[in-house]
């Protein structure tokens, strides 16, 4: 059987999508544009033809100082014989394919967007939260976006390439951890006051026999 | 006074919020469940994850591709050789270099025993929540000779840094061969013992059997590969649908289940395990004494210390690798590996430079907790521990 061309399908189906290859050394990869994205997800899952089931993993990427700056990558896999798609009446031969989409840059104060695919595979939820704590893209249409691995008043975002590497941050503590000088000393003689009253102690009879 | 329900009117009926973990010894590392209680029902879960986040892509960022191998295999600490073999898998590939076969099948045969040794982990760990103590004594037991093998050919135990780009750190060791065939021929017996205690035993039953059920479609949509998709009826192994390391040429089965519960997670693994064996046998058979340990490229892989001492232009060579490394063309790279979770591998993307511009895991760990709710949610508290066991999730995977 024939693998079909997966960009001349997508640009029939979804003609907002403008489907153009890039060249790849591994697996075939297509960059599509940022609008048109959910409906590219929906079609490349349902389509029986292709059958991508199973999204493996979203990643993004800060490609500065080039533009548009971020690129978020989906890597998608039809299994094969091993998953058929509900509906779908055969199943299609095995392959993988990457999925691009280039966002750019917001101005400052603002952040860059770009469509949720958590309603085409609920698995991009968590890892849509980690590009958007990590990177600082939001996504539109996200149930719950919020930070994932950072906590929740860390500011910046780490993997962005502007991100200062050589720094040093204090952890956040809740409470004062500063005590004036008097109640140091205060403290200080009371506990010398107290290991000198334990060493005063007469010891147990059997120790001193 | 009561109702009909039986209930005293006075009765405060609402739900309880239980916080479990960071610090609980069976969520397997560092995970926070917040769970919603209806007496012993459970309403809602809400996993936190980050506690064990480390930023090592942000570290990989600034070192050389070589040094990125020790931090990542500090990723899914259970699985050291896998994070590495992958991310090699991924540089090699962009860097079009082909391994001789006999570093195929020293990488299949060191991943194989890997994932023995992390399905032993994860047998000793999931029995010992569930109540089954001395599974967990016998599964260390065999554990120890597999990490005994990391350092007899690395020198050391858990994060051995044997797989390099381009190859192999060095040649096996004297006496290697011989040590994991009598590993081998000594584990399966061990294997039949493990099974003997669990498989029929009625607690172990009672216990998992039903839990944590999850249906094809959600499997798949919710990103679970690996084991868990496996236990559901979903014959996809990264080693037979999408090959690497001549894997179409070994000989071995993919175990398959039905019900996709706890029960059927343990069998599949259990049912891998012997698997492995079968591959290792295999690949044991096809190591020659004497060969190639790495691809011969010296452009990448450093020469042979008898040549630095001996020859200048390798004494250069080896100086250039050593200080400012090699660089990988531009582009990116993704190789599956099957790890003992499920696919896993490294997307790496190179500017051109000696350093890698990014590298990201596919965790199956971070999407086994994202899943948790799904799996836990309606079922009793008590269960919880057997599920998060079964999904055999490790923290260092999911928060990398």
């Amino acid at each position: 059987m024939a693998t079909p061309s997966i960009i001349e399908a997508l640009n029939a189906a979804v003609p907002a999508a403008r489907a153009e290859a890039v060249p790849s050394v591994d697996m075939e990869t297509i960059l599509v544009a940022p609008e048109a994205l959910v409906d590219v997800c929906r079609f490349l899952r349902d389509d029986p033809a292709f059958q991508f089931s199973l999204l493996s993993d979203v990643i993004g990427v800060d490609r500065l100082p080039e533009t548009p700056r971020f690129e978020i990558t989906y890597h998608l896999a039809c299994l094969g014989d091993a998953f058929r798609a509900p509906g779908a009446s055969t199943s299609a031969p095995p392959r993988r394919l990457r999925l691009k989409t280039r966002v750019a840059d917001a101005p400052e104060g603002e952040q860059p967007r770009i469509d949720s695919i958590v309603s085409v595979w609920p698995s991009a939820n968590w890892p849509e939260r980690e590009i958007f704590d990590l990177f600082g893209v939001a996504f539109t249409g996200h149930p719950e976006l919020r930070p994932i691995l950072m906590t929740d008043d860390w500011e910046g975002h780490p993997l962005r390439k502007d991100y200062p590497v050589q720094i040093r941050k204090c952890g956040h503590i809740p409470w004062e951890i500063e005590m004036p000088p008097e109640q140091f000393a205060a403290s200080v003689a009371a506990s010398r006051k107290q290991a000198a009253e334990a060493a005063a102690k007469p010891r147990r009879e059997e120790e001193t026999q | 006074m009561t109702t009909v329900s039986g209930a005293p009117a006075s009765l405060r009926q609402e739900t309880l919020t239980v916080n479990m973990g960071p610090q609980h010894p069976s969520t397997h590392g560092v995970l926070n469940l917040v769970i919603e209680l209806d007496g012993e029902t459970i309403v809602s879960a809400k996993p936190t994850i980050g506690f064990l986040h480390t930023g090592i892509e942000k570290t990989a960022e600034q070192k050389k591709w070589q040094q990125v191998i020790p931090l990542v295999e500090r990723m899914d600490y259970l699985g050291p050789h896998s994070n590495s073999l992958s991310f090699c898998l991924s540089v090699e590939k962009l860097l079009g270099l082909e391994m001789p076969d006999r570093v195929i099948w020293i990488r299949v045969l060191l991943a194989e025993l890997q994932r023995l040794s992390s399905h032993l982990v994860w047998l000793g760990t999931h029995g010992m929540e569930i109540g089954a103590v001395s599974v967990m004594m016998y599964a260390f037991r065999e554990r120890e000779q597999l990490l005994n093998i990391n350092e007899l050919i690395a020198g050391f135990r858990m994060f051995p840094s044997y797989m390099r780009i381009g190859g192999l750190r060095e040649d096996l060791p004297r006496g290697f061969k011989q040590t994991v065939a009598e590993f081998l021929d000594a584990f399966v017996p061990k294997l039949d013992e493990y099974e003997k205690l669990l498989t029929a035993n009625p607690i172990w039953i009672k216990r998992t059997k039903g839990v944590g059920r999850l249906s094809k479609e959600d499997t798949l949509a919710w990103g679970l590969v690996g084991p868990m998709a496996r236990a559901v009826g979903i014959p996809y192994d990264v080693r037979k649908t999408f090959p690497y390391l001549k894997y179409e040429t070994f000989d071995f089965d993919v175990p398959v289940a039905s019900e996709g519960d706890v029960y059927d997670r343990y069998l599949v693994k259990m049912a891998e395990m012997r698997q492995s064996v079968r591959i290792c046998r295999q690949a044991l058979e096809r190591i020659t004494p004497t060969g190639p340990y790495d691809c011969g490229d010296f452009r990448i892989v450093p020469p042979p210390k008898d040549r630095v001492y001996t020859e200048m232009e390798a004494l250069i060579q080896h100086f250039l690798i050593y200080s400012q490394g090699f660089t990988v063309p531009k582009g990116e790279a993704y190789v599956p590996v099957e790890g003992p979770r499920g696919e896993h591998g490294f997307h790496i993307v190179s500017d051109g430079s000696n350093r890698p511009a990014r590298i990201k895991l596919r965790a199956p760990s971070f999407y086994a907790v994202q899943a948790l709710e799904k799996m836990i949610v309606g079922g009793l508290i008590a269960d919880v521990i057997a599920v998060i066991g079964s999904t055999d999730v490790v923290m260092g995977d999911v928060d990398r």
